[in-house]
């Protein structure tokens, strides 16, 4: 079984803290990303599951077994780094058989083993060539090719592709899922790209700061995130966040975001925010998906707004608008055929179903 | 009006023609005249004297007769010549190797250092290159000398006998290949130091996954990434080798009875001190095909340099 | 950031696999480290313990590696010596001149072959490679002879004087100090160029004013390695100097200090560390600049 688990797991260097304390569970043939913006400690969490770091505090296991104190070699693990890191002066082939060589694996499986890989990443053709001779792209699936090769029970990405441009980027993201579906391994992915969590994970795991900030399927993340960060992290263009205030009026709630704008809050979320009625430091959140235009029919808790354009950003297959509420900017995403123009006074339709409210002082989500 | 103008700039211009002036606008005029006085100094007091030895090579003692090829011809059957190829070739080769080697282990410790130790230690170890060899040989020459040899002092301590470091000729040649590769080799520590870091981490770390020991990471990585540097240091270093003279000529002059003499020793011995300077060049002048062969996979090797990786 | 200074001292020490390793590795370093640097500087520090010996203390044939009396008269009289101070003046005006002459040829030259593209420049470029590769052990024999003439047909005399050597010696350092410039030169961006033709400079200033200036570590580590070669060079001064007053330090020393019985070793070794002097205070406060120089011929361009 090859499940990873991680015990109140920390890193310093020196005395700076890179990891506080991460407990997490990764089930066998899960695919989990770490994600998080630069500096947050998912790079460093990964290279501690490989060995390339060392450990200051906490445990990391592999297969049930402690493996702190075990060379990477040892740990039965792959890893494909930002870099590709592949030998540039040995082909393809020997790049993937590399490890098994320095095994003393016999011939024949070797080359089993490497046209097996070879056929799932669609790269046979490429076995002779050098590294310099490929692009991007196919060094990139040599990298997984070399992985998948030695037939581990843990898979770690790191970054794999940022170096790529953003079309291949898409293309790749494609590949690696369907590779996970082929080559059903436990994988621990990192990136910095919420969009690369969202697609690939089984669960996604939100990192700051050396911290933990939740871990949840990517639906989970999206519709109930916990804090701040999570909110704002997921999803793209970012939510909108408005100081507001909770107001109670014939015991209805309402949120006012100005003195022109006041939203009623949905009936079976009254009872959750009912004791945080008048408290200060409250956060108002919605997505920009959720700001729609004007539409014949409503659905209930669907309530129609009036404002100015700031801004419009056609996109083709829809249009960001932008107004200000308080001063600060909010985004809404249009159907292109809605007239949105900017400078143009327009109704749009905000979906309170979706709203967070969020205590600023804490981060969380109430 | 516009006409004007232009009829009177090409009448003016129709004055001047192609003066001086304009010969010295010209760009690759300049270009050539900057480069003038390097080609000056390396034709008048390279080039020429170099196939000036090559005339002189044919005369004959006296320098007054045309000899053709017998001074050549002489020397290949005099058995002195035959031992000085042999020295000259052991001895550039084997110090080649052992500065090589012994730069190639020590640039790896020095890059185990963390960064701040290691521009100390560099800066320690790097000093037998920077003392004017002439000033370092005299020192080892009074190392080694018979009655005096501290080293010998320190191996009595240990009940060893003194060894002849310069009287017998096994000792003498392992003397004058010990001090120039103490010379040599922290140039190659620098060099192969510098080497060291352009190779990305990152292919250690993935080869300590796929499962490399040390050994095998310097074996499959390294070595193959330092492929070029190596071969470069090592024939610039056998040419600059094969022709050195100081430590030959302060150690042992060529002794005991010849036997470390290498070619430039002994084209001086013959040429200058010998006054027979046609003898001398011809002498010298044996050295040349084996500096063309380097100076060719030098060249050879610098230029594909971009390509590789 | 109490609570975090808890965790750490709350944290126990843990030492992995990856540490051990590590500190093993070091450990080995640092020990290997050692034996090399006992092997690299053991002779200049034979040298400085012999220069503070008296020639009675030597004679005795005590420890040779410590001094039990320690002088300094060794190095007073190499002071006063008019002899020993000949040849150091000698070697220090060769030097410098050598240095001003090398720059001036070298640096425009660079310039010209790394920047401005004419017919001929790479193969020029190459062939000054290749001239460092021509020792002076084949030249020496061919310049003695040529110098001879120049004496016969100009009545110059050149052999016997050290001046001579001035003409001589650059053919040691323009090559190399050529290729290391060139490749310092071609690393500075061809925008500057366009730059300052627009703006209206010639070649002369476009070389004055702004590629010096930028090229300027170049600059120093090609100095630096004319200086050092100037000093240090040996087989051209023993060929062609003869008499004690026209002598530079290295032939000095080995020729007139080294009288076969007088065991004055003591002053000799001092003779041979204070000529090692300059190179050496010039690499100690300029290190960086003078490895730069070394690694720049054969990694540059």
């Amino acid at each position: 079984m090859a499940e990873v688990t991680l015990r109140k797991l920390v890193k310093h260097y020196d005395t700076t803290p890179a990891v506080r304390g991460i407990d997490l569970n990764i089930s066998d043939k899960e695919f989990v990303v770490l994600v998080g913006p630069s500096g947050c400690g998912k790079s460093t969490t990964l290279r501690m599951i490989a060995g390339l770091e060392d450990i200051t505090g906490g445990d990391v296991l592999i297969g049930g077994d402690v493996v702190n104190d075990v060379p990477p070699k040892d740990r039965d693990i792959a890893m494909v780094f930002q870099n590709y890191a592949l030998y540039p002066h040995m082909s393809v082939y020997e790049n993937m058989s590399f490890g098994l060589r320095l095994k003393k694996t016999p011939k024949d499986e070797i080359a089993r083993r490497v046209q097996n890989a070879a056929q799932i990443l669609d790269i046979s053709e490429l076995l002779e060539r050098k590294p310099k001779q490929l692009s991007g792209g196919q060094r990139q699936r040599v990298a997984m090719g070399r992985a998948i090769v030695r037939d581990p029970k843990v898979f770690l990405f790191d970054e794999p592709l940022s170096n790529l441009d953003a079309k291949l980027r898409v293309q790749m993201r494609t590949e690696i899922k369907k590779v996970h579906q082929k080559v059903r391994t436990t994988t621990v992915y990192v990136t910095h790209d919420q969009v690369e969590a969202m697609t690939l994970a089984d669960r996604v795991v939100v990192m700051n700061g050396g911290n933990i900030e939740q871990v949840g399927t990517p639906n989970d993340l999206y519709h109930s995130p916990a804090t701040k960060f999570v909110a704002g992290f997921i999803g793209s263009p970012a939510m909108n966040f408005i100081p507001c205030a909770l107001e109670e009026a014939a015991g209805a709630l309402r949120v006012r975001l100005s003195d022109e704008l006041a939203f009623p809050v949905p009936q079976d979320r009254t009872s959750r925010y009912r004791s945080h009625v008048g408290r200060g430091r409250l956060l108002f959140g919605l997505r920009p998906e959720h700001i729609m235009e004007q539409r014949p029919h409503l659905e209930p808790n669907q309530t129609p707004f009036e404002v100015e354009l700031e801004v419009t950003e056609p996109m083709g297959m829809e249009t960001l608008v932008y107004f200000l509420v308080q001063g600060i900017e909010i985004c809404g995403r249009v159907n292109p055929n809605a007239g949105a123009r900017d400078g143009k006074r327009i109704k749009l339709v905000a979906d309170l179903n979706n709203i967070h409210l969020i205590d600023d002082e804490s981060g969380k989500v109430l | 009006m516009a006409n004007g103008i232009a009829a009177k700039a090409s009448a003016s211009s129709a004055a001047r023609g192609m003066t001086m002036q304009k010969l010295m606008r010209r760009r690759s005029t300049t270009a050539f005249a900057l480069a003038l006085p390097l080609i000056v100094l390396i034709l008048t007091l390279v080039i020429y004297p170099a196939f000036y030895a090559v005339y002189l090579s044919m005369l004959d003692r006296t320098m007054a007769h045309f000899t053709g090829l017998r001074n050549i011809l002489f020397l290949l059957h005099f058995d002195t010549f035959w031992m000085v190829v042999k020295q000259s070739c052991l001895f550039a080769i084997t110090a080649v190797i052992f500065k090589a080697l012994i730069g190639f282990v020590s640039s790896h410790f020095v890059h185990n250092l963390p960064a701040k130790g290691q521009r100390k230690w560099r800066g320690m170890l790097l000093v037998p290159w920077v003392i004017p060899t002439a000033m370092s040989t005299i020192a080892w020459f009074w190392l080694f000398d018979p009655s005096y040899s501290a080293i010998n002092w320190i191996l009595a301590k240990f009940g060893i006998e003194a060894i002849p470091f310069l009287g017998v000729p096994g000792w003498a040649r392992f003397s004058v290949i010990l001090v120039n590769v103490w010379y040599g080799a922290p140039f190659f520590l620098i060099m192969y130091l510098a080497a060291l870091k352009s190779v990305p981490d990152q292919l250690y770390e993935a080869a300590a996954i796929d499962g490399a020991n040390w050994w095998q990471k310097v074996w499959y990585v390294t070595l193959p990434m330092m492929r070029n540097i190596i071969a470069i240091t090592m024939l610039f270093s056998l040419i600059v080798t094969f022709a050195n003279f100081d430590i030959v000529r302060i150690l042992t002059y060529g002794g005991p009875v010849n036997s470390t003499h290498i070619f430039a020793t002994w084209a001086f011995a013959l040429g200058i001190q010998g006054n027979n300077i046609p003898m001398g060049a011809s002498v010298s002048l044996f050295m040349l095909p084996i500096l063309g062969v380097a100076a060719y996979f030098i060249l050879r090797d610098i230029t594909r340099r971009g390509s590789s990786v | 950031m109490s609570a975090t200074a808890q965790a750490i001292s709350s944290v126990p020490a843990r030492r992995g696999s990856l540490h051990r390793s590590r500190r093993w590795a070091l450990l080995w370093s640092y020990f290997f480290l050692v034996l090399f640097a006992i092997f690299f500087l053991m002779p200049p520090v034979y040298m400085l313990i012999m220069g503070l010996k008296t020639s009675g203390e030597i004679a005795a044939m005590t420890n040779p590696w410590w001094v039990f009396h320690p002088t300094l008269e060794n190095f007073k009289a190499l002071l006063t010596s008019t002899q020993y101070l000949t040849f150091f003046r000698n070697s220090a005006v060769i030097a410098v001149a050598v240095v001003i002459i090398t720059m001036l040829i070298a640096v425009p030259a660079a310039f010209s072959l790394g920047r401005m593209k004419f017919w001929g420049s790479t193969t020029l470029a190459t062939g000054v490679f290749l001239t460092y590769l021509i020792p002076d052990s084949l030249l020496f024999i061919p310049l003695f002879k040529i110098m001879a003439w120049v004496h016969e047909t100009t009545g110059i005399s050149l052999l016997n004087h050290w001046w001579a050597l001035i003409i001589i010696y650059p053919t040691l350092t323009v090559p190399f100090c050529t290729w290391i410039m060139i490749g310092y030169f071609q690393s500075i961006p061809k925008e500057l160029d366009e730059a300052a033709l627009i703006d209206g400079a010639g070649y002369i200033q476009m070389l004055t004013k702004i590629f010096l200036p930028v090229a300027l570590p170049g600059i120093i580590a090609a100095t630096i390695f004319a200086f050092t070669v100037s000093w240090s060079e040996f087989l051209y001064p023993m060929a062609f100097t003869v008499s004690t007053d026209q002598l530079v330090l290295p032939v000095g020393i080995v020729t007139t200090l080294i009288k076969g019985d007088v065991y004055n070793w003591g002053q000799i070794m001092g003779a041979c560390l204070l000529g090692a002097a300059p190179p050496l205070i010039i690499y100690a406060f300029l290190m960086d600049y003078y490895i730069a120089g070394l690694t720049a011929g054969a990694t540059k361009g």
